[in-house]
């Protein structure tokens, strides 16, 4: 009897070198670094796999980072037998992240042969005067080069994240970037605003923001033109062909259990959010002790899971499945929080019928209010 | 003792002239405390004064000094507040001595306080030992500030001592010049009690200490005695002298400084300047200078949350046990609801005040701007004394505004003359006169409205003389100004507690700069919120919050869950603080703008 396990996550901590906007848990690649880290995850990987329970399969596989492609084929290969020793639902989505920088034909074919099925390529932006400001390590032309070989090495569903509101970008290259995008005919894009996030180098900076007008220009441009494209949006920031939905961030925003292996990682099993251990030194040394590299652990109460739960799915553009959350919770979301709900509804950022709760377009830019609205009061 | 060898003084400075040093030096060499005991037992100054740096006030000590005389001396010091808000309390204390040692800084010469201390301790007929401290400093110009004595004091510069308190170099000649120069008191043990309260102190076992100069008669335990203030009666428990503590003894003579409890239970029934007397053979009249120590400043305060209204109000009752000055009343606030409109001496009074509710008692407040007392004449005739904007009559009821005056010391470098003439004239004064003090320093003297002081006068007067000039000032009383009341409107509702009372002819710039600042105080909410300055229906200013538009996490992911929750949790907890106007969420620092606009 097979069953749906929690999705799997690995997290690699390595880059060529850190963008300067990236507040994520990676570092340089050294090699006796990258050696430990491999043979810590293969350990961390045993751990969980001797109590895997018979019949269970993940739903999806997700591969990220750092820059999973920053290693070298042996040690990505390794990984990838990590990621390969969980038993898969048939036909599960399995994502590799990768930097256009990083991506060689033989890395390609090795993703190919593991069954990875789909590739995520962070290219940011295809002006190469805002990559160098972002500190990305490409050009816009070695962006296209790798999405060529991806497409050549048979992989047909393909995403690029995409980055706007950058200081010093125009609207009209932000158009010129989605045009570019669009060019390639991916499956999925990513756009993301750029947040100024506390500990990295453009915060060290003290980099002037880009003006909230043309941050939201550049979002509504997103919109129309991806849409004209035949890309729909799904979720706050990303747009996908019809069925090319990233199956695993769903697991996300649906609340669903997944297991996070490597250092940084999360998981979120039987209710408990935990995360692992931030430094990878620390990392490797917990688990050649043999402990489990667990930083953090919280037990989300029913009334967390609740909150969580609705702020989650509200970054969906489908919103919040009613049936889905009474199933889960035994009532009613709005039986659950009819203040919160009124209140959002009079102000024109939410919108309820009888199957789903869901942002309205003036909602979806202020995601963070609405779910300040639905977060419990006596937090710890 | 025999009167003869007893000796009351006091130390009077400006601000960092080094009094505290001073006192810690003569203790010492009296070898009354050491260094370690005087840290606890005598300079007992609450955290707040040391990180301050002021010392609000110390506890008097009894000292034995054996002179070259080979006489043994008893020396009372008896400590004077160091702030202009507690004038009265110095010039009580000062009542209780004969003697005076004033403390100038020999790199800095005589300053506002110097002058204002000096004639207050010549007002009492006290002796005063001109001290040049700080000699050690290689800045240091005694001569200098001999001359400056000299001419602007006029008392003999040549008789000044100079010292370091600092290395103890001269202090034993001060300790000698007490015993020689000052006078001893005079006053007949047989004649009927009167005694001078200097200082009161609340003691939960034993009520109200008060520290007493006893002028003429004596005082025991069993005795009974009368307040003059409110001719209340009650049986002495105990007299004591300050040594180590509290040390009682038998009785207390005429010149003897020390305490008495006689289960006093409020504060207010002995107050400082009151006249003590033998309930069965009183005196005739009572000891000159009593007044009755009215409020000079007022502000409202508030819990933060509204279930810390009782823990505010019993928190202020414990204060006022120990502080006599302090009023308040409960006080009704559409913004910020139920709290407490409260009274002080001055604004170092009020934020010492505050503070010691947060630290001490850890209520969390929130203090509205704040504002003098106006006398309001009704076109009815009816005279009001009013301490809030909220409680200002309607225009069409008022015939006149007057606000308290204050006649301010300036003294400054003398380039810097302009400058202070400058900023008095922005802030209303009015010139009253000018006088050099040497070559390069003058005496300015401008009567000006108490509440431009209560601003940021004396910042800007330190910024505009790059921290030259020094202040001190003395309160006037009422005169009539043309005074408006400006309200301020949120989204269209009027908040009560952002209105101020202002000067006619600067409504419309503080206006406008009071709405600008609010408008980088509040922060956007979901629609646009209009922030309107306006006297009566006439708006003098507008500015507009504009609408959030954008507030959303680009990436949220599995392992971001978490750590975006927390910021989520950190902007949900900003909120619950702010106050909830309408439906506007103000916070707390907006009701403090008004202070921040001149």
């Amino acid at each position: 009897m097979m069953s749906q396990g929690p999705a799997l996550y690995i997290h690699v901590p390595f880059c060529v070198r850190k963008c300067y906007y990236c507040d994520f848990a990676s570092q340089p690649y050294t090699s006796p670094m990258a050696e430990g880290y491999v043979s810590a995850l293969e350990q961390e990987a045993e751990h969980y796999l001797t109590s895997w329970p018979q019949g269970q399969e993940v739903p999806s596989v997700y591969i990220g980072g750092g820059t999973p492609t920053v290693l070298t084929p042996q040690e990505l290969e390794r990984v990838l037998q990590v990621a390969a020793a969980f038993p898969r639902v048939a036909g599960a989505e399995w994502t590799v992240e990768a930097n256009p920088g990083t991506l060689t034909k033989t890395k390609l074919a090795l993703l190919k042969a593991a069954g990875v099925n789909r590739l995520s390529l962070g290219v940011q932006s295809f002006d190469d005067d805002l990559l160098v400001f972002l500190g990305r390590i490409h050009t816009a032309s070695e962006a296209k080069t790798a999405w060529d070989q991806a497409r050549r090495a048979g992989f047909d569903n393909l995403s690029l994240d995409l980055m706007y509101a950058i200081p010093g970008q125009s609207l009209k290259l932000w158009r010129q970037t989605l045009q570019e995008a669009l060019a390639l005919a991916p499956e999925h894009i990513s756009t993301y605003s750029l947040m100024i996030e506390e500990g990295t180098e453009f915060a060290r900076r003290a980099l002037e923001p880009c003006p909230e007008e043309l941050d939201l220009a550049q979002y509504r441009e997103a919109q129309t033109r991806l849409e004209q494209a035949g890309l729909s949006q799904y979720e706050i920031s990303n747009f996908a062909r019809p069925g090319y939905a990233c199956q695993h961030n769903l697991v996300y925003w649906h609340n669903e259990p997944y297991l996070g292996l490597g250092p940084a990682a999360t998981s979120y099993l039987a209710g408990e959010r935990r995360t692992n251990i931030r430094d990878t030194i620390s990392y490797v040394d917990s688990l050649g002790q043999g402990c489990l590299p667990i930083a953090e652990r919280e037990l989300a109460t029913p009334e967390l899971a609740q909150a969580e739960t609705v702020i989650l799915a509200l970054r969906l553009r489908e919103g919040l499945s009613r049936p889905r959350f009474a199933r889960q919770f035994g009532r009613d979301v709005y039986a659950v929080f009819p203040q919160a709900i009124d209140r959002l509804m009079a102000l024109g950022l939410v919108t309820m019928d009888e199957f789903s709760l869901s942002l309205t377009a003036k909602g979806l830019l202020l995601a963070n209010q609405v779910a300040l609205e639905f977060l419990p009061n006596n937090f710890s | 003792m025999d009167t003869a060898h007893i000796r009351n003084f006091c130390i009077i400075a400006h601000i960092d002239h080094g009094k505290s040093t001073l006192a810690d030096r003569i203790l010492e060499q009296t070898g009354a405390f050491s260094a370690r005991e005087m840290q606890e037992q005598v300079l007992d100054q609450m955290d707040l004064e040391r990180e301050r740096g002021i010392t609000i006030k110390l506890t008097p000590v009894r000292l034995t000094y054996r002179a070259n005389d080979g006489q043994e001396y008893e020396y009372n010091l008896i400590d004077t507040p160091g702030h202009v808000d507690f004038s009265y309390e110095v010039s009580r204390s000062l009542a209780a001595c004969e003697g005076a040692l004033l403390v100038v800084d020999a790199t800095q010469g005589i300053e506002a306080q110097t002058l204002a201390n000096a004639y207050l301790a010549l007002e009492h007929n006290l002796t005063i030992i001109p001290i040049i401290n700080k000699i050690d400093l290689p800045s240091a110009n005694p001569d200098m500030v001999k001359k400056e004595i000299e001419d602007v004091l006029g008392l003999d510069g040549d008789s000044a001592l100079l010292c370091s308190a600092k290395t103890g170099e001269g202090v034993e000649a001060i300790l000698q010049a007490i015993a020689e120069q000052i006078p001893p008191p005079q006053g007949k043990e047989e004649d009927p009690l009167a005694a001078l309260i200097f200082d009161s102190k609340f003691d939960s076992y034993r009520g109200v200490i008060a520290y007493i100069r006893i002028m003429q008669g004596t005082i025991k335990a069993g005795q009974n005695i009368r307040l003059w203030a409110t001719g209340k009666e009650y049986e002495v428990d105990e007299v004591g002298v300050f040594g180590r503590g509290l040390v009682p003894v038998p009785v207390l003579g005429p010149g003897e400084v020390g305490y008495l409890s006689a289960s006093i239970k409020n504060i207010k029934d002995a107050r400082v300047g009151d006249t003590i007397t033998d309930a069965d053979r009183p005196v005739a009249k009572p000891l000159p200078g009593y007044r009755h120590l009215r409020p000079m400043v007022y502000c409202g305060l508030y819990p933060q949350e509204a279930s810390d209204y009782n823990l505010l109000r019993e928190s202020l009752e414990k204060l006022q046990l120990n502080d006599a000055a302090l009023v308040f009343e409960p006080e009704t606030s559409t913004a910020l609801g139920f709290g407490f409109r409260c009274g002080f001496l001055g604004l170092l009074h009020m934020e010492i005040v505050q503070e010691r509710l947060e630290r001490e008692f850890g209520v969390h407040i929130i203090a509205t701007a704040p504002n003098v007392v106006y006398e309001v004449t009704k076109t009815d005739g009816e005279v009001l004394q009013v301490d809030s904007p909220a409680k200002l009559p309607p225009p069409t009821e008022i015939e006149s505004l007057a606000e308290p005056f204050v006649r301010a010391t300036i003294i400054v470098p003398s380039e810097f003359i302009g400058a202070v003439m400058e900023l008095s004239q922005e802030k209303r004064g009015i010139y009253h006169n000018m006088e050099y003090l040497d070559e390069s320093r003058v005496l300015i003297t401008y009567d000006l409205p108490l509440s431009e002081i209560i601003f940021d006068f004396f910042d800007q007067l330190k910024s505009r003389t790059r921290g030259y000039a020094s202040l001190d000032y003395d309160y006037l009383g009422h005169r009539a100004s043309d005074l408006v009341k400006l309200d301020i409107l949120i989204n269209g509702e009027p908040v009560d507690a952002l209105s101020i009372i202002v000067h006619s002819e600067r409504a419309q710039y503080q206006g406008r700069k009071l709405v600008e600042r609010l408008r980088s105080l509040i922060p956007r909410q979901l629609f646009d919120v209009p922030i309107q300055a306006t006297i009566g229906s006439r708006v003098l200013a507008r500015e507009t919050v504009k609408a959030l538009r954008k507030d959303v996490l680009a990436k949220c992911y599995g392992g971001d869950v978490t750590r975006k929750r927390k910021l989520l949790e950190k902007q949900k907890e900003g909120k619950k603080r702010m106050k909830q106007v309408g439906n506007v969420e103000i916070p707390q620092e907006a009701f403090m703008a008004v202070l921040k606009v001149k």
